[in-house]
């Protein structure tokens, strides 16, 4: 039945699994220091370049891969996969994502004590690491820009980014899931609010016919 | 035998890592060092040293190293597949699901939420790279880096300059590369 499949997409589009896989093991032998930092990465490559996802949806498959237990870049992976290419995609772009970091692991590993003795490597990661400070904050501000934006996401941001400070800088046992979670909850508190207030302003009249939402955007 | 123990403790572990590869160092330790002994403290701290400074994902890295330390390539390999396992999994079940239920207004609501806390998240994960720079050259935090800010304002200069003239973002492999080159360059220097 998998081998159907393969034919079909393959019949369909024939080089959009490669690329897929391409594209993330360039983005997995780039990304240095955990999930995120392959965020600006998969921005550049799968909103911009390949146009396969908006970055709303983008910020979407962030939230709940943060949101879901299990390794942050494989969630990531595993979900811009299954959107782009359903089963198949997941399994290519995950083991995309994964292969670099595998193969390079292996060779290392077995040298590993001369590898944390040559100084330009840490020197040369140091300043990686410098720069995907900067492409993570960029890839953030795009994030924001084409998120909803009202005074709940405002506090939201407020709020999460100070105390995560505190938590990451004190490292404070507390996960960030936890977080998101309470974000979830908290805006769906609102909304169901929201949507009771305005379920009463039209029975108490009728005039009001309109979205029950609070869309500001 | 030591492969189905292998692909047991690590599937646990990647079910049970809630928020990403620090986040499974605790797990790790408990169940690699204190419980099945397979490696010591100071192959522990190596591996993670080791882990930080390699491309990938943290958590792959951390399970394919402990994994080839504990019982070879094969180990390595068993250890990584049954890492990322449970994430693999889960994801694939709730995007199957989430294309149903994306266009629910209530689903919708949560997600708004999430959305909100993960820019915070983003932008304190930048801020946090940055800080652990300053530690990584001293463990301290005693000392100013003036070479941080230095690589901090070159990237940012030339991305920006970059964006004015060409009227687009420049790479950021390229960035990235710039960074890690300019680097060794001031390290070498001092």
């Amino acid at each position: 039945m998998e081998q159907n499949k393969l034919k079909e997409t393959k019949e369909k589009k024939p080089n959009t699994l490669l690329t897929l896989f391409l594209d993330y093991l360039k983005i997995g032998l780039f990304s240095f220091g955990g999930g995120l930092a392959m965020l600006p990465l998969i921005e550049k490559t799968f909103v911009e370049k390949r146009k396969y996802i908006t970055s709303e949806e983008l910020l979407n498959i962030t939230s709940i891969a943060e949101a879901t237990p299990g390794v942050i870049a494989v969630n990531c992976a595993t979900y811009i996969g299954y959107k782009i290419k359903g089963f198949l995609g997941s399994l290519v772009a995950t083991i995309g994502a994964v292969l670099p970091s595998f193969v390079i692991i292996l060779i290392v590993s077995i040298f590993y004590e001369k590898f944390m003795q040559v100084a330009l490597i840490k020197h040369f990661v140091n300043g990686l690491t410098i720069a995907g400070s900067y492409l993570i904050f960029r890839a953030g501000i795009k994030l924001f820009k084409s998120s909803k934006k009202d005074a709940l996401s405002y506090i939201l941001i407020a709020v999460s980014f100070v105390s995560l400070m505190i938590i990451k800088i004190f490292s404070v046992n507390f996960s960030t899931i936890y977080f998101i979670l309470i974000g979830g909850f908290v805006s769906l508190i609102v909304y169901l609010i929201n949507l009771k207030i305005t379920k009463k302003k039209e029975s108490n009249n009728n005039e009001e016919k309109e979205n029950p939402k609070e869309d500001k955007i | 035998m030591i492969y189905f123990q292998l692909f047991y403790v690590f599937f646990i572990i990647g079910l049970f890592t809630f928020g990403g590869g620090y986040a499974m160092i605790p797990l790790l330790e408990s169940e690699v060092v204190a419980k099945y002994m397979w490696l010591d403290e100071e192959t522990f701290h190596n591996m993670i040293a080791i882990s930080e400074s390699t491309p990938g994902p943290i958590a792959v890295n951390m399970a394919t190293f402990a994994g080839n330390q504990i019982a070879g390539p094969l180990g390595a390999l068993v250890a990584t597949v049954s890492v990322i396992l449970p994430s693999f999994i889960i994801i694939l079940l709730i995007a199957a699901i989430m294309n149903l239920l994306i266009e629910k207004p209530a689903v919708k609501a949560v997600l708004h939420g999430f959305q909100g806390v993960v820019i915070g998240l983003i932008f304190s994960t930048a801020c946090y790279f940055l800080y652990n720079c300053f530690l990584i050259e001293d463990e301290e935090l005693g000392k100013f880096d003036w070479r941080i800010i230095v690589i901090f304002a070159v990237i940012f200069l030339t991305a920006i300059i970059y964006k004015k003239i060409r009227k687009k973002d420049l790479s950021p492999y390229i960035l990235l590369l710039m960074g890690g080159i300019s680097g060794i360059i001031l390290y070498l220097i001092n």
